[in-house]
Formats: C-alpha cells, sequence, structure tokens
C-alpha cells in the first residue's frame, strides 16, 4: 500500500487535479462558477416544474432541500463515471509514451469530481439555512453515505474506462443507463408517490437509490423512506452495500487486467 | 542479477493482435464470438531479444523505421508488457521516451513545467526551486506566462528538454531526441550528454542517425525485422546498419519495372554456386529469362553495398548476338574487399526499350586475395616509374 502512495504519486495527483481544474471551464467567463452553477439552474427547473406545477412533495418538509441533495448527489455520481470512462482513452498520449501507474489516472479524476460535491454541499449547507432545517445529528452519517456513492463510482469508473478502451459502445450505453437511471432513481419525486412496496424495494436496491435516500433522511428530514422502514430490517437491505463492495473489487480486477494492455489497445 | 548490470532483456517476445476489421463494438463481438472466427493477424514485432546493458553505458537501440526499436524502447520503460520473456531493470528509470509528452496546450508554459515535473515525480516545492533555472536553460524566460499552443515546436522541445534532463533517475530512455531544435539547441543536448556520460549515468538511446551513435553511445544493439542481429562497438553496428540498409535504397529509386523473371546466379569457375569470391577471381553470371519473352539484348551491372555504380556493360557495347533465353556473362573482379550486388536487364532491339528489370539482384562477398594490391572499390592496374 505504501508503494501506492508514494511521494511521486501524490505529487502526479495533486498536479492532475489542477490541471483538470484549470482546463474545465477554459475559455468560460463565469468560470468554476458553472461547477455550482450548472446543478443550481437544474434544480430550478425541476423544482418549478415538480414542485410549483405538479405539487410533487408537499407531504415532505424543507422538500426543496431533499431535491436540491438527490440532484447533487446524483450529479456527482453522473459526472464522476462520464468523466472517468474516457478519461483513459483521452489521456492516450501519456500511457502510450510514459510509464505512470494507470490508475492516477482514474483517481485524479473521481478526485476532480470529488472536488466538486464538497463546493455543492456548501451550497446544500447555504440552502438547509436558508430553509431552517434543524440539524440533525444523524448528519454525522452523510459523509459516510457520500463516501459510499464515491466507492461506487469510483468501482464503475475503473471498470468502464478499462472497457471503453476495447469497446467504443460503452459510452453510448453507459449514457442510456444514466438516463434510465435518473427516472428510477427516487429524485424528482418522493419514493412515497409509488404505492406498490414491491416496486419501492426494488428501486431501494440501487446503491444510488438508498445513498440519496439515507441522506436525506439523515440530514434533512427523518420523514424520508429509507431501506430500514421499507424492508423492515429485512437482510436484504445489506443488497446495495454488498453491490457496492462487488462494484469496487470487481472494477479493480479488471482493471489491473486489462491496464497492462492500455498502450497498445487504445 | 550482478550489480553492474542494468537492464537485462532475457528472450523477450512481443506481438500485437492486428484484427482485419478492428471489432470495437459489442455488436461485432458477440457477432465474431458466435461464428467462433475472429480473424485478426499476429505481427511478430519482437522476436527472442537478449541482451545486457551495463550500469554507466551509452546504449543504442539501432534499426530501421518499423525495425520494432520503439517496441523495444516502450517494454524496457514499462509502457508495454512482453508476451515471454523477461525484463530485469535495476534502478530507477525515467518514465518519459519522447521529449513534451503530457504537455497540454492550453496550459501556460509556467503551468506545463509544473504538470511535467509532476510526471517526473517532482512536488510543487521541489519544481518552484528548480523553476528559474529550467526556464533560463531554455530560454524562454520572456514566454512562460503564454500558452503553449503559442509556443513554436522548436521552443516546446527546448522547455521539454529543460525538464527532462532534471530527472533524478538512473536510466534515460529517449527516443529519437536529437531529430529536432536548431543547432545550438543540439549543442545543448550533447554537452548534456556529455556530463551524463561523465556521471555514469545509463542513458539507452534510440535512433536511426548512426553519426549520434558514433559520437555518444559506448555500445550498440542492432534490431532488423524484430530480430537481433548484432551487438557491438557504434563503428561496428554503424557498418552492418548501412549494410542492412543500402541495398533497399536502391530499390526504391528505381521506377523501372520490377521482376522477378529474371534469374540470375553466380558461380565460381569450377561451376559451383557461390557468393563468395577473391579478389580478381572470375565470376560467372548466369542469366535467365521466360522463353516466351521477345529478347533481344540484356545488361548486367555491378553495384557496390552502399549503391554506387561499379560497373556495367551489356550487349549492345559488347554486339552480342542472343539466341536463347539463356546467357552467361564473364566478369574479373578487379574490386576491393566487401559486398557488392548486381542488377540486371533485359531489352528489345534498343537500350531505352526494357522488357524486365531487376535492380537487386544477387549480392556477392569479395575477400582478400594476394594478386590485389591496393585499397578501393575497384583495384586499376597500376606501376610506378622513377622520374626525374
Amino acid at each position: 500500500m505504501i508503494r501506492y502512495i508514494s511521494k511521486e504519486n501524490k505529487a502526479l495527483i495533486s498536479e492532475l487535479v489542477r490541471t483538470d481544474f484549470k482546463l474545465r471551464y477554459q475559455g468560460s467567463v463565469l468560470g468554476y462558477a458553472w461547477t455550482l452553477l450548472r446543478p443550481l439552474l437544474l434544480f430550478i427547473i425541476l423544482y418549478i416544474v415538480f414542485v410549483k406545477f405538479l405539487k410533487l412533495g408537499t407531504s415532505i418538509p424543507h422538500y426543496p432541500v431533499y431535491l436540491l441533495l438527490g440532484i447533487v448527489i446524483w450529479n456527482f455520481f453522473l459526472e464522476m463515471t462520464t468523466q472517468s470512462l474516457g478519461s483513459i482513452v483521452a489521456r492516450g498520449d501519456l500511457i502510450r509514451k510514459i510509464r505512470i501507474p494507470r490508475w492516477i489516472i482514474i483517481f485524479s479524476s473521481s478526485l476532480s469530481a470529488a472536488i466538486n460535491l464538497l463546493l455543492n454541499m456548501v451550497v446544500i449547507i447555504i440552502f438547509m439555512i436558508l430553509n431552517h432545517v434543524d440539524l440533525l445529528v444523524t448528519t454525522l452519517w452523510l459523509p459516510v453515505i457520500l463516501l459510499e456513492v464515491y466507492v461506487f463510482a469510483l468501482g464503475l469508473s475503473l471498470f468502464l474506462s478499462a472497457m471503453f478502451v476495447k469497446f467504443r459502445d460503452v459510452g453510448y450505453i453507459w449514457e442510456v443507463i444514466l438516463q434510465a437511471g435518473f427516472y428510477l432513481t427516487p429524485i424528482l419525486y418522493p419514493l412515497a408517490l409509488i404505492p406498490n412496496v414491491t416496486f419501492q424495494k426494488i428501486i431501494l436496491l440501487n446503491p444510488i437509490a438508498q445513498a440519496i435516500q439515507d441522506a436525506r433522511w439523515s440530514s434533512i428530514t427523518h420523514k424520508t423512506l429509507i431501506p430500514h422502514t421499507v424492508f423492515q430490517g429485512g437482510w436484504y437491505m445489506y443488497i446495495p452495500f454488498a453491490i457496492v463492495i462487488a462494484s469496487l473489487v470487481g472494477g479493480l480486477l479488471y482493471f489491473r487486467k486489462e491496464s497492462k494492455y492500455f498502450a497498445e489497445n487504445i | 542479477m550482478s550489480d553492474n548490470i542494468a537492464i537485462k532483456v532475457d528472450g523477450v517476445n512481443k506481438s500485437f493482435k492486428l484484427p482485419h476489421e478492428k471489432v470495437s463494438s459489442i455488436k461485432s463481438a458477440v457477432v465474431n464470438f458466435y461464428k467462433r472466427k475472429r480473424t485478426f493477424e499476429r505481427q511478430e514485432v519482437l522476436k527472442d531479444i537478449s541482451f545486457e546493458i551495463k550500469k554507466g553505458e551509452f546504449f543504442g537501440i539501432v534499426g530501421r523505421n518499423g525495425s520494432g526499436k520503439s517496441t523495444l524502447l516502450k517494454l524496457l520503460a514499462g509502457i508495454y508488457t512482453p508476451d515471454s520473456g523477461q525484463i530485469h531493470v535495476n534502478g530507477k528509470l525515467t518514465p518519459f521516451i519522447e521529449l513534451g509528452v503530457g504537455f497540454s496546450p492550453e496550459l501556460t508554459g509556467r503551468e506545463n513545467v509544473f504538470l511535467n515535473g509532476a510526471l517526473l515525480g517532482f512536488s510543487r516545492k521541489e519544481m518552484e526551486k528548480m523553476y528559474d533555472e529550467i526556464v533560463e536553460f531554455a530560454e524562454l524566460e520572456r514566454f512562460m506566462d503564454q500558452k503553449l499552443k503559442n509556443y513554436s515546436s522548436g521552443m516546446q522541445v527546448r522547455l521539454a528538454f529543460s525538464i527532462a534532463i532534471r530527472a533524478k533517475s538512473d536510466i534515460l530512455v529517449l527516443d529519437e531526441v536529437l531529430a529536432v531544435g536548431d543547432e545550438a539547441f543540439q549543442k545543448k543536448c550533447i554537452d548534456v550528454f556529455e556530463k551524463y556520460k561523465r556521471n555514469r549515468r545509463t542513458v539507452i538511446l534510440v535512433t536511426h542517425d548512426m553519426e549520434t551513435v558514433k559520437r555518444f553511445c559506448s555500445r550498440a544493439v542492432l534490431i532488423n525485422g524484430g530480430e537481433f542481429i548484432d551487438l557491438g562497438s557504434p563503428i561496428e553496428i554503424a557498418n552492418k546498419y548501412s549494410e542492412l540498409n543500402q541495398i533497399p535504397t536502391i530499390l526504391d529509386t528505381g521506377k523501372l519495372p520490377k521482376s522477378h523473371n529474371i534469374e540470375v546466379e553466380t558461380f565460381s569457375t569450377n561451376a559451383n554456386k557461390t557468393d563468395t569470391f577473391k579478389q580478381f577471381e572470375e565470376m560467372i553470371v548466369k542469366i535467365r529469362w521466360p522463353k516466351d519473352k521477345n529478347v533481344y539484348n540484356a545488361g548486367v551491372s555491378v553495384y557496390s553495398n552502399k549503391g554506387e555504380y561499379v560497373f556495367g556493360a551489356n550487349t549492345f557495347i559488347d554486339d552480342f548476338k542472343i539466341n536463347n533465353n539463356c546467357i552467361i556473362y564473364r566478369l574479373t573482379l578487379k574490386l576491393g574487399e566487401g559486398r557488392y550486388f548486381l542488377s540486371a536487364g533485359t531489352f528489345l532491339d534498343s537500350p531505352e526499350k526494357k522488357v524486365d528489370f531487376l535492380a537487386t539482384g544477387p549480392a556477392f562477398q569479395i575477400i582478400k586475395s594476394g594478386k590485389a594490391k591496393g585499397e578501393g572499390i575497384t583495384i586499376l592496374d597500376h606501376k610506378w616509374e622513377n622520374s626525374n
């Protein structure tokens, strides 16, 4: 393990993350502000349509913040996986000509997504204060839940980016899966809106759905449906965590196997 | 592995799969899997390569384009994984094989220095200490806050080189570095190389420029068509390299119809087929072409290994009449030691009307004999006289 966090690797990761930030909003007037503006603008649209027009979530206190937290977590997952997916191919010049550990490329792009998530969390805190959300003790769980999302996204990123080197279709397939995931995850609508409990259970097997619901429950309102209540303490409430661990282990193993041949396959 | 060896290459093979129709969609992968038919060619790029590089050596890897020398370098640098065989590296190797890799055109020169430094394993603090020296060496003080895309290619290379030479590694690998930059910059590179040589750091250089090899390398390996040809002193390797190379260049220059319709064989005077002759020996050349071709005249030329035209004659000049599809040509080899080759052509009734042309016919070796007094491509008749 020591070998992996050597001084050289640390320097390289920090420099790659820095470059990523510098290049991302290259030539835009608002620059970094877009990191915050993008989810906020999406939030405003969804808020107008779903809360004002369709009157969703009236039974849930602080629904706007509840909605925003879901959007931010989903956006983080989407950004991290889509950016990592193409990152090995995009960094082809480095891979073909420099011997650097390949995982560093995925890791640094995951770090820049994580930094964006933290910035977005600052916005959420501001919204929570404006919305007079009571500070819950369970908020202490929030970092753990975010870490779970990060680990899940990291596992998938490793797998997808290695797969993308060989099959460029992965990019399109993943786009469709994300599109479906956005609607199959209770981001826009409260989970309680689905009357069938079996469907609720199926939806909550998805680690992202579970994480979003748990995050809302722990930091905004206990009136959120979470796996623990939906599954009534059954063993299958641990399935999402098993999926997360499986994605990390599977991703790491596949990436390690494939990374030897990145240089010649790109 | 003994302590004075920097790199040991042991029976390394490397091949690439070249799919006939690249499978880069899952659909075609599934279809092909179903058909159980995956059409690809396995191109063997390196075949059973073994050699050792000593510590403090300035080592050259030499070969023509496509000979596999860059693949070998990438294997040494750990960018590719060998199919079989092993590579032992004793010490720290620079991760770079080319200058300016990882440069980002949208970043400023300054930002690129830090990024490139990080690729070499330097932290920001360490880079800050070296920054001024790097900029000074690259002579780019005024340009560091400009974006790299506004740099000329020479400026980019200067910057990249100035960073690369900071690497603290024991073994430096470089692919065709000296091919770029102006003369002043090349002089700087050379100074740096000389310094490395004095400090006994191992440098591995891939090039096809024999002058560079002769000038810097202590030893070199020659690779051709993925196979190990020879390892030795730069002079030996440079000679072998030019031997390998000259013949095909003649082939390329001939815009004549290339043909295998002419068969050319060389014999000694006692009718044994051979390709080795002593100086002043007689060589018998047998030239044969298909019966159905109308051929009234033929010619044979001798070329040196370097492609110099040594001698040529034809049936027009000698006023010889051909009456079959096979002729014998005898010539006395008043040639210097070395390697030569023949070319042959067949004609109608004038030298302009070519039927077929064999640009590179059989090669032959001339070995020293007591009869020849003197040196050079050809041995001229000569005598000395006193005069007043």
